[in-house]
């Protein structure tokens, strides 16, 4: 669904990644880990096409993306779904709209989004918070409200920038739980984080893989986990 | 342009969740509804104004063309001779048009409201008239007047109305004014449309980041904006343009008398013309804020 071959990216300021090559296939479950600042969330952002790499070839869906213009990597942003690490809201709407978000950008709202809506929140555990704006909400409850939008189009891959950022051990086993979850109904699903116990305890249910961005490129992490 | 229109009509038709995603401004929405109010208001002004001086222009024109007549009052037997020569003289003065001496009929006809039928003009001193019918430069009556006088003394030259010469060269160029500054107040509206997208759309950065994160297009993002600055800029002007209307209305009116001053209300289908004000404001407001949207998107990763 997703393959880098040799994929470099550089901001103005110079080269921050190179020689990245990597496919990620459908159904897998990866973590990506590395100090912070390594380009952890850089990478990810090349993952959504929100970032063109400035190096080597970077397939989206079967599709170049150098290939692509504005529209059309808007398009397959709706097969991604994205967890962002500081989980961006229009904070003047209420947090089921937020949720629904996706839907009304893409003209597929509709009356019978409702129950999908109140089922995907429940899931998730906010159908209680439903009315409230963004900025009312816990670190914990807007991390969970960003995968419940990042899912409301059920897309078949799911991108997870630190999801377990602001919350407690607790909290964070429930959203690992909830990606477990997913990655059990067939979405394939990448988690940047520098969590380590998180990744272990992930392990422990489902058999991930493991990346490490070090040195400027992609590894694969070797047994020390 | 016909394609411009069907995505301007397009525009009215989408769903109302897509507006409620750029969040609402209260003080700038206020500020582009009045200044396109405003605009409105001066648009009908400056409309009334050019379509009067319009109309001035070519009624005074028409009287103008007509405006010279030449009196030749001789002793009896030298009426004949002397309209020959002023004939005569007339031909060869650049700026007349043509020149016609009326017959006994003609002159019969004009003195009848005061002398009644049956007047033996044959056997009266009556001065013959010529008609003189200028040409678009006119001629210098100086100096007609001068060479009459020296071969045509019994000649005057009645130029009554040549003092609208000038009113008639300043009614066309306020005419002229009258759409400059429409065009100008055109062009402030989409300026004014322009900075207060800008605006909009740099105070929303945020919230275009997100839509574009969760798979907006372009043509969405741009949409929301878009839609709502016609929609204010239409209300403002159709506001705008009712008061003008009803202002022009209530303008006193009232006969020839006073001329430009109480000539300023529009006549029959022109009453129509204001009606093009808010749909054109609108257009104008819809490009600015389209081509201000764009770039900022592609400006944008
Ligand atoms: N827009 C940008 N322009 C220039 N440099 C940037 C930009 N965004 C990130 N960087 C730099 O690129 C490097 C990688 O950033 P990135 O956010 O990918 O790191 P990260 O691994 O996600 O870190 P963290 O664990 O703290 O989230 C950092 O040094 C950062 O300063
Ligand atoms: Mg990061």
């Amino acid at each position: 669904m997703i393959e880098l071959d040799n994929v470099a990216y550089s901001y103005s300021g110079g080269a921050l990644l190179a020689g990245m090559s990597l496919q990620l296939a459908p159904g897998s479950f990866h973590f990506l880990t590395g100090p912070s600042g390594a380009g952890k969330t850089t990478f990810l952002k090349l993952c959504y096409g929100a970032l063109r790499p400035t190096g080597g070839a970077l397939r989206l869906f079967g599709s170049d993306i150098a290939a692509m213009d504005r529209d059309a990597v808007a398009l397959m942003r709706r097969r991604v779904g994205v967890v962002h690490q500081d989980c961006q809201f229009l904070d003047h709407l209420p947090v089921a709209d937020n949720i629904a978000l996706p839907l009304t950008v893409s003209g597929q709202a509709s009356p019978d989004q409702g129950a999908n809506l109140r089922e995907l929140m429940t899931w998730v555990g906010l159908s209680d918070r439903a009315g409230a704006l963004p900025p009312e909400l816990s670190g914990g409850e807007r991390q969970r409200a960003a995968l419940a939008r990042a899912l409301i189009l059920s897309p078949e891959v799911i991108l997870a920038d630190e999801p377990t950022g602001n919350v407690d051990w607790e909290m964070s086993q429930r959203l690992l739980r909830l990606l477990i979850e997913l990655n059990r109904m067939g979405k394939t699903v990448l988690i940047a984080t520098h969590d380590m116990a998180l990744i272990r305890a992930a392990k422990a249910q489902v058999s991930a893989r493991v990346l490490r961005i070090a040195g400027g490129t992609l590894q694969t992490a070797g047994a020390e986990l | 342009m016909s394609a411009l229109l069907i995505r301007f009509g397009g525009l009215f038709t989408r769903d109302a969740a897509a507006d409620r995603v750029v969040p609402p401004e209260g003080f700038t929405v206020r500020l582009t509804v009045f200044t396109a109010a405003a605009m409105a208001f001066l648009t009908v002004f400056a409309l009334a104004l050019s379509l009067a001086a319009g109309r001035l222009a070519t009624t005074w024109g028409q009287e103008l063309a007509l405006a010279s007549t030449l009196r030749i009052s001789a002793p009896a037997g030298q009426q004949e001779a002397q309209t020959e020569a002023a004939l005569r003289v007339l031909s060869q003065t650049p700026g007349v048009a043509s020149a016609r001496a009326l017959t006994d009929e003609e002159q019969k006809a004009l003195l009848e409201p005061w002398f009644g039928p049956g007047l033996p003009i044959e056997s009266l001193p009556v001065p013959r008239l010529i008609e003189i019918v200028e040409t678009e430069d006119g001629f210098d009556g100086e100096g007609l007047r001068l060479r009459l006088q020296a071969e045509v003394p019994g000649a005057v030259l009645d130029e009554h109305t040549r003092w609208r010469r000038p009113l008639v060269a300043a009614a066309s160029r306020l005419r002229l004014l009258g759409w400059v500054s429409i065009a100008l107040i055109g062009a402030a509206t989409g300026a004014m449309v322009t900075l207060a997208a800008n605006a909009a759309l740099a105070a929303n950065r945020k919230v275009i980041e997100v839509l574009r994160l969760v798979g907006a297009t372009d043509g969405y993002i741009a949409g929301a904006f878009v839609r709502r600055f016609t929609l204010r800029t239409f209300t403002g002007a159709a506001a705008g343009m009712l008061a003008g209307m009803l202002a022009i209305l209530f303008m006193p009116g009232g006969g020839e008398a006073g001329g430009f001053l109480t000539g300023l209300r529009f006549q029959s289908w022109h009453w129509l013309l204001p009606l093009l004000v808010p749909p054109l404001a609108a257009l104008v407001a819809y490009a600015a804020t389209r081509i201000a949207a764009r770039r900022v998107l592609e400006s944008l990763t």
